[in-house]
């Protein structure tokens, strides 16, 4: 694929962010291409979050400029971006582990069905859909009517991802999806990545795992201390260079050898 | 990968019973089956299934019934409103006070009245979404100050606490009547003079049947109950019920108005206290100071024996409305049975423990916690 030809769907120009006197980001910049997965890498503290917070409208930029499809952007809050077509799916979720999937799937977007004056939920149509989409990320429900609460990590993760995705996002931002899941559940999660890449959606994949951001990633950028240390394209860059980019390199590198390459 | 019929080999197979253990009802049905059971052995005789014994504590249940649907809807929304009873008193003696110390025509003191009451739900609903306390607090304070005004008032304007004449007052109104009347009249009068339900044989009203009407106040708990359990699991607006209750945050993230809908819930649950307040104000044609002392408590218990959860999230209308159903037949069939009432409160505790027990495993069950 070759992405950087077209026009980026969303560019962070020159990004900074202060937090009183803490300056978080000190002029971040990064583009991101439809169809990508864009790696945002970086240890804790790098500002990956507030970067995204950023993107998604949470946060206000204190310097630098946000242009989206074109268009210069200036998000009031997290609901204009998400209209815009930015989701973002959160490190912990946004599922209600009581209500069924069908429901969550379409809290705050509810179908509603007319019998004259009087709305209703259209359970219908609603629990169809979230089948649908559902058997399409490849998970295997009871039924719509189970509850989130029963499925796993990484399946909630997808069904968040598939719900973004549903309501027409043009970018979806994963905040570390796989850093609580384990193996299995996090190649499932890295699978359903892929989907959603190929489905022409712009992916910013946060993470601090190599290698989960070499196993999806079309481009990787590293944050570190507020800063970027560049973006690099799939193939251009290795792992371990990714590692000691993050890390601050030195420190790590000396560290590396007492442990025995085991970082 | 997209084969449905497959499964998940890890997910056990779970049988219908199984299934049947999540529905938030199940508590409330086996309860008012076994009820049931229970009185029509031990009291069958004692003329509790006769038309008055039924009509005795179907109007009791339809109280509790009331104010349960506006408990139930509010936790599901996850808040409490301890206020309850204390509205009731106060709703009660305002209409007292604007419609027989004052004279106004009734409807319009039915009315004021329902405006102030939702309007101090609305304040409790405000508050506790702006402020973050939990309503515990926030609604323990309203419970004394409406207390307290419903004492006051009436002591200052009338130097006492009980204020009669509502009755009178209220002849002929029209919104009087939608809460005060029974209707059916002429049908149970034939069930009486068929002899299917028995009649007065001494006495001024000799003749007429034991049971002269169907309550309004049973309509409007059958209404509240339909109306609750429709929107809760019916409507966009259920769903965010549930959604404010089970994760807040998570609600706000996905675009649901959380605060909206839990001060809606504070002004359904005093209007509901509000529907109690008026019904029983016609029904005794007096107001008393001391009207609807610990019925907060009893609205959350009927709540919880229908199986929702104190934390907030999951419940049933229905449920709560069995759970109601349950508490107006012991408390009565105690009495028909000939126990000693003061039993009643023992019941209710065990009963509240094995619910809340219950609910805690029920709820296991549905978010694989272990």
């Amino acid at each position: 694929m070759n992405v950087s030809t077209s026009t980026p769907i969303i560019q962070m120009k020159n990004i900074e962010k202060h937090f009183g006197s803490v300056i978080a980001l000190a002029g971040v910049s990064v583009d991101i291409q439809a169809g990508e997965c864009h790696c945002l890498l970086g240890d804790n503290g790098a500002g990956k979050s507030t970067f995204i917070k950023t993107m998604s409208g949470v946060h206000k930029p204190t310097a630098g400029e946000i242009i989206f499809e074109g268009q210069p952007m200036n998000f009031a809050n997290p609901r204009d971006a998400i209209a815009a077509g930015i989701a973002t799916v959160h490190q912990h979720l946004g599922m209600i582990p009581l209500m069924s999937v069908s429901r969550n799937f379409f809290m705050g977007n509810e179908p509603i069905k007319k019998i004259g004056p009087i709305k209703t939920f259209d359970h219908d149509y609603a629990n169809r859909v979230t089948m649908e989409e559902m058997t399409k990320m490849g998970i295997n429900l009871r039924g719509p009517d189970q509850a989130v609460g029963t499925l796993s990590g990484g399946e909630r993760q997808t069904v968040a991802i598939a719900r973004a995705v549903h309501f027409g996002a043009k970018v979806l931002i994963l905040d570390e999806p796989t850093s609580a899941l384990g193996v299995r559940q996090t190649s499932n999660v890295l699978a359903t990545i892929d989907k959603v890449r190929k489905q022409g959606i712009a992916v910013v994949f946060i993470t601090h795992n190599v290698r989960h951001a070499m196993a999806v990633g079309d481009r990787f950028t590293v944050l570190n201390r507020g800063q970027t240390l560049g973006t690099a394209r799939k193939g251009e860059i290795t792992p371990e260079e990714l590692q000691d980019m993050m890390a601050g390199g030195q420190e790590l590198a000396t560290l590396e050898g007492s442990l025995g390459g085991t970082v | 990968m997209s084969d449905v019929s497959n499964g998940d080999e890890r997910i056990k197979a779970t049988s219908k019973f199984r299934q049947s253990l999540m529905r938030p009802e199940l508590g409330g049905i086996v309860g008012t089956v076994a009820v049931f059971v229970f009185f029509g052995l031990f009291a069958f005789d004692s003329g509790m299934f006769n038309a008055q014994g039924v009509m005795n504590w179907s109007v009791v249940s339809a109280q509790f019934m009331i104010i349960a649907v506006g408990a139930c809807l509010l936790m599901i929304a996850g808040e409490f409103d301890l206020s309850v009873g204390s509205m009731i008193g106060f709703a009660g003696m305002m209409i007292a006070i604007f419609g027989a110390t004052l004279g106004w025509p009734m409807w319009i003191a039915i009315l004021i009245t329902f405006v102030i009451c939702i309007a101090f739900g609305a304040l409790n609903g405000y508050i506790v979404v702006k402020t973050g306390l939990p309503s515990f607090i926030v609604t323990l304070a309203t419970l004394f100050i409406l207390r307290g005004f419903t004492i006051f008032i009436p002591q200052t304007l009338e130097r006492k606490t009980i204020i009669g004449g509502i009755r009178e007052a209220a002849e002929g109104d029209w919104l009087a009547w939608v809460f005060g009347a029974k209707i059916g009249g002429p049908f149970f009068q034939w069930l009486g003079d068929l002899g299917v339900i028995g009649t007065f044989t001494r006495g001024n009203r000799m003749g007429e049947p034991v049971v002269d009407g169907i309550p309004m106040l049973m309509i409007w708990a059958l209404g509240l109950v339909i109306f609750g359990h429709w929107m809760l699991t019916r409507t966009r607006f259920g769903n965010w019920v549930f959604a404010a209750g089970g994760d807040a945050d998570a609600a706000r993230n996905s675009g649901v108005p959380v605060s909206a809908v839990k001060i809606k819930m504070f002004m359904f649950t005093a209007f509901c206290a509000t529907v109690f307040a008026v019904c029983q104000v016609m029904e005794f044609g007096s107001a008393g100071a001391d009207r609807g002392l610990l019925k907060e408590f009893e609205a959350i218990i009927a709540v919880v024996i229908g199986g929702a959860l104190l934390t907030g999230g999951y419940g049933s209308v229905i449920g709560a409305a069995l759970g109601a159903l349950i508490f107006g037949v012991v408390q009565q069939g105690l009495f028909f049975a000939g126990v000693e009432s003061s039993l009643f409160r023992v019941f209710l505790g065990v009963i509240l423990l094995a619910a809340v027990i219950l609910n805690t495993y029920i709820r296991r069950i549905i978010t694989g916690e272990r």
